[in-house]
């Protein structure tokens, strides 16, 4: 059999539904093969935006996404992508043609070492040097993105490989001696955390993204309703359990609400899960929750110890973890501890400047009128007020590029999360300037009639950089204007056939989102022409403790 | 502190890349690096000298084991025997080369070429034994050096 055809037969037994991508010539002959296929292709109009698309579909429905692009530029397109999916532990496998093996190392034309270039950024990667092993590199690909802590895989095949006449024999087993997961999580310090937690005064659990990738919501809510104790959560970790559940406390760090920040900074036990204390969350981490001891709950050995001490680390599945950790727990009454968040919830709300057209007010508007759509942001000031006023109600409905902060990542990732979920309404919050970055998308969503919901908070600035200009530069705003308020972003959605909507004013808010929610027959692009002065608060300044959170006022 | 660290991979193209990108990308400072097969055919042996202390050997261990070709990672620094293989270019006037013949006896290195007025000198241990027989040769004008980073084995019989 033709080597592109048992391939493409390799992706339908790993349960393919769709694969976002672009055609080009070293990939020809396996999207050849891809024509007698059942499997859905999305054409989009980048290859950033083809990995993106596959990043949302996975996060939104726990499936491996799949790319396709040619060698060369389509290769190299695909990088920001890769990195991204990298940072936030998303399981993607890239496919990328390449040249013919006799050309390799010659710069042929669009020859790109994309292996090489993607080393540091994937989980793993292949460059499939003979056709007699590209059945069993596909299966190993799909195993290692979606296993342990998931990751992007990529795997380049040389043009010459798809053209090879192989056996289709698709391997069911994979056995990689250096590759062994871990699940189960050491009975010893699980008991050693059972211990802890019993004897704790002050315990929170600090979620991470890690529970929402093990399917843990349930187990993670028992466990807090057995000890009790109230949940922070990482940007990842937003929507693991409900932000509407009485022991939430919501997002936690450099733009998290004072209480969060405050119960996670006094509190005398950190039950930490899933999560890699990245320095959004912790602050500096040499100052971070000094009274605290530490429990770290991790499927990947390497967080552990890495950015702060732990006292006892469980490494395997949060899971399992959690629902093992729970039998040992006893539950106890801890008043003081209680009535001191609660005394914290209602001296520090979030809370905005009610005078002028707000975007916060936009995004609490939107959360009333789309309670359950899945929420996909862009990076930069719409993120962090998405993620302090959108409350979520599942796991997966909070879709954002945490680590790697892309933007340009919401537009695509929600046509990808609207794939994975196609009766579940998907809005992406953005700002003016992280939806120029991949707006050719738009085109995607008209050709195939996914009708995504664009909701831009349009200040005309890079406002979060903007916003540390101000604050930190003296007000010197070098190269943050950018002018979008002369855009039409009405007119561009209109443009590609979708449908645009300019909102000037606070007051037309909630007439304009009530029409776009109303339409469910094309994408919707909501242009609201916010101030440009409102800025992200409360903010733990750079360099600084949690503790040292300040509010617009302080 | 140096450490010493032992790590068994598959015997694969691309897999030294990947581990000195991995040692590049976290700032991780190697020291010196050996590869070779071992007793089995499919699987290498690294033997990497790593500048850092506990912390940095932590996650050098666990980033390594991360990487999927990566089978073992152990930790030789201690009670190990270390070994290095250094070949010298050294001049050897007639009028020298008895003497360095018999600093070449002491530190049971071997002269492996002989020219008109040079030596080529094989010499083997632990670092230490090797800096020190350079330093001796230097008197003499050392013209090349090729050393070949340290391989190392825990004592004992194997767990």
């Amino acid at each position: 059999m033709r080597a592109a055809d048992a391939f493409i037969k390799a992706l339908e037994k790993e349960g393919v539904e769709v694969i976002f991508g672009i055609p080009g010539g070293a990939i020809l002959e396996i999207y050849d093969a891809l024509y007698d296929s059942r499997i859905r292709h999305i054409t989009t109009r980048h290859e950033q935006g083809a990995t993106h698309a596959a990043d949302g579909y996975a996060r939104a429905s726990g499936r491996v996404g799949v790319v396709f692009a040619t060698s060369g530029p389509g290769a190299t397109n695909t990088v920001t992508g890769i990195a991204n999916a990298y940072m936030d532990s998303s399981p993607i496998v890239v496919f990328t043609g390449q040249v013919s093996r006799p050309m390799i190392g010659n710069d042929a034309f669009q020859e790109a070492d994309i292996t090489g270039i993607t080393m540091p950024i994937t989980k793993h990667n292949y460059l499939v040097t003979d056709p007699n092993k590209l059945l069993r590199i596909v299966r190993e690909a799909f195993y290692i993105a979606s296993s342990g802590r998931p990751g992007p895989v990529l795997v380049d095949i040389p043009k010459d490989v798809t053209t090879a006449d192989i056996e289709f024999d698709y391997p069911t087993r994979v056995d990689l001696i250096g590759y062994k997961p871990k699940y189960e999580g050491h009975p010893m310090q699980i008991k050693r955390a059972a211990e802890l937690i019993i004897k704790s005064e002050r315990p929170i659990i600090l979620v991470g993204g890690g529970v929402k990738i093990s399917n843990a919501s349930k187990e993670l809510i028992e466990l807090a309703e057995t000890i009790p104790a109230f949940v922070v959560t990482t940007l990842m970790g937003k929507g693991a359990i409900s932000e509407y559940h009485p022991l939430c406390l919501g997002f936690v760090g450099m733009h998290g609400s004072k209480f969060a920040n405050y119960a996670l900074s006094e509190s005398d036990l950190i039950i930490a899960v899933g999560c890699r204390f990245s320095d959004r969350t912790t602050g500096n981490a040499s100052l971070f929750a000094p009274q605290a001891k530490i429990i770290h709950i991790d499927i990947d050995p390497a967080e552990i110890g890495k950015n702060v001490r732990v006292d006892v680390p469980i490494v395997g599945d949060a899971k399992r973890i959690l629902s093992n950790l729970r039998k040992f727990i006893e539950y106890k009454y801890r008043k003081n501890w209680e009535d001191k968040i609660r005394e914290w919830k209602e001296k520090f709300p979030l809370k905005y400047k009610k005078e002028g057209f707000k975007p916060q007010f936009v995004i609490e508007k939107a959360c009333e009128i789309f309670p359950d759509a899945i929420v996909t942001t862009e990076v930069g000031q719409n993120q962090m007020w998405s993620a302090q006023f959108f409350k979520v109600k599942y796991p997966r409905q909070f879709i954002s590029s945490g680590g790697l902060g892309t933007m340009g990542f919401g537009f695509p990732a929600s046509i990808g999360a609207k794939i994975a979920c196609p009766d579940k309404e998907v809005i992406d919050i953005a700002g003016d300037g992280s939806f120029l970055m991949n707006i050719q998308e738009l085109a995607t969503c008209i050709h195939y009639d996914i009708p995504v919901k664009v909701f831009i908070m349009n200040n005309g600035y890079l406002g979060m950089v903007r916003q540390w200009q101000e604050l930190f530069y003296r007000e010197r705003y070098s190269a943050t204007c950018i002018g979008c308020e002369k855009i039409s972003f009405e007119k561009i959605a209109e443009g590609f056939g979708a449908v645009g909507i300019t909102v000037e004013r606070q007051s037309e808010v909630v007439e304009a989102l009530r029409r776009a929610k109303e339409i469910n027959d094309s994408p919707v692009v909501v242009d609201f022409r916010v101030e440009f002065q409102a800025n992200v608060f409360p903010m733990v300044p750079p360099g600084k403790s949690l503790r040292e959170i300040i509010d617009e006022e302080d | 502190m140096k450490y010493t660290i032992a790590v068994l991979v598959e015997n694969k193209p691309g897999v030294l890349a990947r581990v000195a990108s991995l040692f590049r990308r976290r700032g991780f400072n190697i020291e010196s690096l050996t590869v070779g097969v071992t007793e089995k055919e499919e699987i290498s042996r690294m033997t990497i000298v790593v500048k850092g202390n506990e912390k940095v050997l932590e996650q050098v261990t666990k980033q390594l084991n991360k990487l999927i070709e990566v089978i073992k990672v152990s930790d030789v620094s201690f009670d190990s025997v270390e070994r290095e293989l250094c070949l010298l270019r050294v001049n050897a006037p007639p009028e020298k080369r008895g003497e360095i013949v018999e600093l070449t006896n002491i530190f049971r290195a071997r002269i492996v070429d002989v020219a008109k007025d040079s030596f080529i000198v094989e010499v083997t241990g632990d670092e230490d034994k090797i800096n020190a027989f350079i330093d001796l040769m230097r008197g003499y004008g050392i013209k090349e050096v090729a050393r070949t980073g340290k391989v190392a084995m825990v004592r004992g019989a194997k767990k």
